[in-house]
């Protein structure tokens, strides 16, 4: 599996700067003359600083200087899993020469092959053969090869034999030109001085600045006014970082040897001849056999065509084939999306047997279940909103507009029982309309159940499928993913992937992303990439909005008096209004039916009811009360009324 | 043996230098073993009696690399051209795709030309194989020997190309025509390609 090119990342979009010109310069001409300069490029800087970026414009540009050059672009990741897919499919072969037919080879993220001997070894022996047929390498890490821990030597001095450089934090004027060019892209507009600002922030990495840029697009459109360069600085916390210095090295390009003189003259003669001897349509036929083998497909039926003399329609016959071909990966494609394992089967590697491919992928697509989606119990338009969550919820429907190219990631930030997982579910809900959405919208703790489950049960790939074909992925509570490495590292690609795709990713957290503690960096710089929007203390107009939702659905008819008393009580949770709603709610029921309203909330709340009265009810029995409310189920639940500290004391005397 | 390989993108020639004993099929082979960079020819085998004669014959490949995207392989036999050795020669013949016919230019030697020339035809209808149509050339060595010695390239190819074939002047102990005549045998071989068959 490989990824695509993004379009968006070319070096027309790349800002380039003291700290990347480097880089840069390198990429270009490795572009223009792929294998002939620096082979191995290899690139190395912190998160958030460009790789990626660099990478795909390296593949753009060399795609643009010659078209017929076959470009690969893939992350370790996605290199590892295509190994162990061919090796599974019994094609560890026809995996070595695919990749060996590679002109340009662009890999991502080998900071991964850390622990993984044999992989090293198989990049090592790749490495080796695209040099000596002088494709061109290039390599992104997040440090440099020596740095990689348990790094085999010789792919060390491998790695390094080309060009070594990274990419530093851009300095203040780059950051002003790379705010600029995408405050551009967004159509946003600011004051004179804001953008200055910003860059005077000295965030840490260009995810950071995008994010700080993102929150100012996000204060501009909630408040309708323009920001001016004080505001600024309130909006954004202001933190600063620094990375490392440069480091390069050269290596010499070695000149083939010529031939001796009558046999160089001899071979050049020969070659003419093996040129117009060679008949063109064997030719073709050999090529196309030659270069399906080497995807690995069964060629019998091209085989035999050059058997044949003189065959008839040798061109239907190949293109024929190539569409059966087709047939087969867009088959292979899908199944491997839904079950990773089954699209190892040789029949989706021999055209002849495309009606049992077809038979096998219905099978697939039958049993495939979805990843666990949104609750309906949290519809968007219960959801109340008020100045205290005015930005999240915009920014939530400004998702909604756009999913996966606006805000992506959102990242919700609030209080426990403030609306975040309410929000959550609501966008994701929404997101579940479109036609073949398919959204994945859990908790972090059941996400992590899951894969422990699936490595339990050896699925993990199947696991993973499930959620890549998710059109979005939303996750609750992203703090409990603390300490859970392995659940990190599965998110961190699973999340690569689908922010490549445009797809959208929300997430929620107690607090803001950056103080998460046992979170990786590259995760946290992830997060920090998209929108960070936080949820505040419920206001009045949100708690207002609350009581009437609540009321209404207890059939009770809220007299203003007691919304507006209600309202007026300080409440630090949306989650705090229910129970206080309840304990209302109960004490009116309790006193037989006595209608609920203001007073008997005054009564409820600010403890005026007489005492005795409750006593001879005979409900000082436990001090828990059954909610009649639908949420509570647990008698041990809702405790409404403490006991007499006194009589505890004595008890606890006893 | 098929001589171009599609699916595997090879093409292998066997080419066998022909004659009568001493016109220098060896000297051939060893000039040519002598041109080739290291790392483009393999072991060269000879089997030689004492006194330098060839006893079985000799082998020479040569690895010609990637051409049009055909991995290319030559391989060069000689035959032993005492007259005694029939058996070897019609087995090293077996599956050629070219000969080579290494005529001694000497004036006494022109019978044993002939007869080795007749011993060529009969040999490759032995295989079923019709001299015609298989790819040949011929080369007229020792043309640096003295004037009165030698018969010229005009009154050979008279006396033994009735069949018009390539033919080649050379002095193989200084490599003059060796390549010349290998290069005319492998465009004929290889323009058999173009007749689309894979013999």
């Amino acid at each position: 599996m490989t990824s695509a090119l993004n379009p968006k990342y070319s070096f027309d979009t790349f800002v380039v700067g003291a700290a990347n010109r480097l880089a840069v310069t390198a990429g270009r001409t490795v572009a223009e003359s792929p294998g002939a300069a620096y082979n191995p490029l290899f690139v190395y800087s912190g998160p958030g600083l460009g790789k990626t970026h660099l990478l795909m414009a390296i593949g753009h540009a060399a795609k643009k200087a010659a078209p017929a050059l076959n470009i690969e672009y893939l992350t370790l990741d996605e290199y590892v899993e295509a190994f162990h897919a061919s090796v599974a499919a019994g094609q560890g072969d026809a995996f070595r020469r695919r990749f060996q037919n590679v002109d340009v080879l662009l890999v991502d993220d080998v900071q991964f092959l850390t622990n993984r001997k044999e992989m090293q070894s198989e990049l090592l022996r790749l490495t080796e053969a695209l040099q000596a047929a002088g494709r061109q390498i290039v390599l992104t890490s997040d440090r440099p090869p020596a740095e990689i821990a348990d790094l085999d030597e010789r792919l060390i001095s491998r790695l390094s034999g080309g060009l070594v450089v990274d990419i530093a934090t851009p300095e203040y004027e780059t950051r002003v030109a790379i705010l600029r060019r995408k405050a551009e892209e967004r159509g946003a507009r600011f004051d004179p001085g804001v953008l200055e600002t910003v860059a005077q922030a000295e965030l840490g990495n260009v995810r950071e600045l995008m994010g700080a840029l993102n929150r100012l697009v996000a204060f501009q459109a909630v408040h309708d006014t323009s920001i001016n360069a004080e505001t600024v600085k309130r909006i954004l916390g202001l933190d600063a970082q620094r990375a490392k210095g440069a480091a390069e090295k050269a290596g010499p390009v070695p000149a083939a040897a010529a031939g001796g003189d009558e046999f160089g003259q001899f071979l050049a003669d020969v070659t003419v001849t093996v040129g117009k001897a060679v008949e063109a349509w064997r030719a073709r036929v050999g090529e196309a056999v030659l270069r399906w083998e080497g995807e690995g497909y069964r060629t019998h039926r091209l085989e035999a065509l050059l058997q044949q003399d003189a065959p008839t329609a040798v061109d239907e016959a190949i293109a024929g084939f190539a569409e059966d071909v087709e047939r087969l990966k867009a088959l292979e494609a899908e199944v491997g999306e839904l079950d990773p394992q089954a699209a190892g089967d040789s029949v989706f590697r021999d055209p002849e047997r495309l009606q049992e491919a077809e038979q096998a992928a219905t099978k697939v697509r039958d049993g495939a279940a979805p990843p666990p989606g949104p609750s309906a119990a949290f519809p968007l338009a219960a959801y109340a909103v008020g100045p205290s969550n005015q930005v999240a919820v915009s920014a939530a429907r400004a998702v909604l507009e756009r999913p996966g190219k606006k805000y992506n990631p959102l990242v919700l930030v609030g209080k426990s029982g403030l609306g975040k997982t309410h929000l959550l579910n609501a966008v994701g809900l929404e997101l579940a309309r479109g036609r073949r959405a398919v959204v994945a919208c859990l908790s972090t703790q059941a996400f992590i159940d899951e894969l422990i489950g699936a490595i339990d049960g050896n699925r993990v790939d199947w696991w993973r499928a499930r959620y890549r074909r998710a059109t979005a992925l939303l996750l609750d509570d992203i703090h409990l993913l603390t300490g859970k490495e392995r659940t990190q590292e599965e998110l961190f690609n699973l999340f690569n992937l689908l922010q490549d795709k445009d797809r959208q990713l929300v997430f929620t957290a107690p607090a803001h992303p950056n103080t998460l503690v046992g979170i990786e960096e590259r995760i946290v710089s992830r997060l920090e990439g998209g929108l960070v929007a936080e949820i505040k203390e419920p206001d009045r107009d949100v708690r207002r909005a609350v009581l009437e939702r609540l009321l209404a659905q207890q059939g009770v008819t809220p007299e203003p008096a007691l919304i507006d008393y209600l309202a007026d009580r300080p409440a630090d949770s949306v989650r705090g209004l229910v129970g206080l709603i309840q304990r209302v709610i109960e004490a009116g029921a309790a006193q037989d039916g006595r209608p609920v309203s203001a007073g008997l909330a005054r009564e409820v709340l600010e403890g005026q009811a007489p005492r005795d009265s409750r006593r001879s009810s005979g409900f000082r029995t436990s001090g828990l009360v059954v909610s009649s409310l639908g949420g509570v189920k647990s008698r041990e639940k809702m405790v409404w009324d403490w006991i007499d500290v006194a009589d505890r004391m004595i008890e606890e005397f006893r | 043996m098929s001589l171009v390989n599609f699916t595997t993108r090879e093409i292998t020639c066997k080419i066998v230098y022909y004659g009568p004993g001493r016109s220098g099929k060896t000297t051939n082979l060893h000039y040519i073993y002598g041109r080739v960079p290291d790392s483009r020819r393999g072991r060269m085998v000879s089997l030689a009696t004492q006194t330098d004669r060839t006893l079985f014959f000799d082998f020479l490949p040569i690895d010609l690399g990637q051409i049009s995207g055909f991995a290319t392989r030559f391989q060069l036999y000689t035959v032993p051209g005492q007259v005694y050795y029939n058996a070897t020669r019609r087995l090293v013949l077996q599956g050629a795709d070219g000969v080579v016919f290494v005529a001694d230019s000497q004036a006494r030697q022109l019978d044993e030309n002939l007869e080795s020339l007749q011993n060529l035809q009969s040999n490759l209808l032995e295989h079923g194989v019709d001299i015609r149509t298989v790819p040949l050339v011929l080369q007229y060595n020792k043309q640096d020997l003295p004037r009165e010695l030698i018969l010229s390239a005009s009154d050979l190819d008279d006396a033994l190309n009735f069949r018009g074939v390539p033919s080649f002047s050379a002095d193989a102990l200084h490599g003059k025509g060796v390549f010349e005549t290998l290069k005319g045998i492998s465009e004929l071989v290889l323009k058999r390609l173009a007749a689309g068959t894979t013999a």
